[in-house]
């Protein structure tokens, strides 16, 4: 499985590497989304600080549904998803593999995102070690969330607009989890953070656990 | 020798739609066979169902000792086929997708260098991507892909269409030397002229997707199966035969 998965990650990678989407597009798009919020709330500068763990998920949630979407198209076109039933690659692996090269389109927007936060909403960072966690914990969660979601609705007509229907309330939880991990480090309490860190986790083994499980089914019935 | 694609009233569905609707059909191995028949005849669905793509839901379908109606997915690394839609990525290089597919069925390097190089994309095309490659070019990306999982059972689905006469003939003599090789091959094909002059045997679908159980063509003597294309001269008049043809019930 894990060298299926290692193949997929590679091809994914690669195809976002090629055509430039992340670096064109999602990565602009995301950047703009914080810089609205800026605008929209830019009077009031406390409220600002106070909002940006929240508003910073919320843009991440944004770039994570191109992100998804982008990466459920690669295997939508010209007979991809026969050619991986055919070659006889662990269902299990492409998932895995998949979630991962998400996970890694995401962690590098969130970086951006995170300069783009300290830099517009004059955010210090404080309690690293939290943050890290947490964001590594929600990432997975979401990529993993993303990639079982995308071939749920796989090959459907309104698979654009069904796909953030189907997916934001389920990150709900994430959102909720993220962000007040996040308050709770940026606020220099990180003991109040743990426990929110903790359901990430448990989030992000749940979704991958599912999402292994679940799509080889989701492959067949495709 | 038990036959490498053996479908006794083979009843695949597409939705709720019966695209095959009790087939007979068997292959031995080394033989090369054409369907053959108008559009909606179930030409398509005869190749993928035997890949194990579209289940079978009545009847008996064993392809290479797998019965597809217990579990198709163990056949499928054994079969390759070339269908209308190519399976390729177009942000990829022609050498990302042969080594990304031929990697994924467990080729090593050195058959995804044959099968690119069999295929005459070892040169400038290699490093081109796939997505400014003409519909010729996509399909020899295709077959090298096929080439490099080198398959027991070659599934074409008009194989020709949208190949220059050069790569036509190249295609031919890969499908000879498979064949050689032990491969067996079924071909959907609408270019009967060219399909016909490869193939073993012709098997004729139509209207209702049924196929007649196969029979000899008038004048050819025996119902055996060709196991190979040698065996049948043999076992013909030394001038070469037109194939054999199995017509709609």
């Amino acid at each position: 499985m894990w060298r299926d998965a290692a193949l997929v990650a590679g091809r994914d990678l690669r195809v976002e590497l090629r055509s430039r989407v992340t670096t064109n597009q999602v990565a602009p798009f995301s950047v703009l989304v914080l810089i609205l919020f800026a605008f929209a709330l830019d009077p009031d500068r406390q409220l600002l600080e106070r909002l940006a763990s929240g508003l910073y998920w919320t843009a991440v949630l944004f770039a994570a549904l191109l992100a998804i979407s982008r990466s459920a198209a690669i295997d939508e076109t010209d007979g991809v998803r026969d050619a991986l039933r055919l070659s006889g690659i662990d269902p299990a692996g492409v998932f895995v593999g998949k979630a991962a090269a998400v996970a890694v389109v995401l962690l590098g927007l969130e970086v951006l995102l995170g300069v783009g936060v300290v830099v517009l909403y004059g955010v210090d960072l404080a309690g690293a070690g939290l943050v890290v966690l947490a964001a590594l914990a929600a990432t997975v969660a979401v990529a993993a969330t993303g990639t079982l979601y995308g071939a749920l609705v796989s090959g459907l007509r309104v698979r654009e607009t069904l796909l953030p229907l189907l997916l934001l309330p389920v990150l709900a939880p994430v959102l909720i989890g993220a962000t007040r991990a996040f308050e709770a480090a940026l606020a220099g309490v990180p003991t109040d953070g743990w426990p929110w860190c903790g359901l990430l986790a448990g989030l992000a083994v749940l979704y991958a656990v599912a999402g292994a499980l679940a799509y080889g089914t989701l492959l067949e019935g495709s | 020798m038990e036959p490498v694609v053996h479908l006794r009233a083979a009843v695949a569905l597409l939705g709720r739609f019966p695209a095959l609707a009790g087939i007979d059909l068997d292959v031995a191995r080394g033989e090369i066979v054409l369907l053959r028949g108008p559009n909606g005849a179930g030409k398509t669905t005869v190749l993928r169902a035997c890949a194990g793509l579209v289940p079978v839901v009545r009847g008996e379908a064993v392809v290479l000792g797998h019965d597809l109606r217990r579990d198709p997915r163990p056949v499928r690394r054994h079969v390759g086929l070339l269908g209308h839609a190519t399976g390729l990525f177009d942000d990829l290089t022609v050498a990302d997708n042969v080594r990304f597919w031929g990697r994924a069925c467990g080729a090593d390097p050195g058959d995804i260098a044959a099968a690119m190089a069999l295929v005459g994309l070892d040169g400038r095309l290699r490093d081109v991507s796939v997505g400014r490659l003409s519909a010729g070019q996509r399909r020899r990306t295709s077959l090298a892909c096929l080439l490099a999982r080198r398959p027991e059972l070659w599934l074409l689905d008009e194989p020709h269409a949208g190949l220059d006469h050069e790569t036509r003939d190249q295609l031919d003599g890969l499908i000879g030397r498979a064949v050689e090789q032990g491969a067996t091959v079924l071909i959907a094909s609408h270019e009967l002229d060219r399909a016909e002059s490869l193939a073993h045997r012709v098997v004729e679908l139509a209207g209702g997707m049924t196929v007649a159980p196969a029979r000899p063509a008038p004048g050819v003597p025996t119902a055996e199966m060709p196991v190979s294309r040698t065996q049948e001269r043999e076992a013909s008049s030394p001038s070469p035969s037109p194939p054999e043809v199995s017509h709609v019930a």
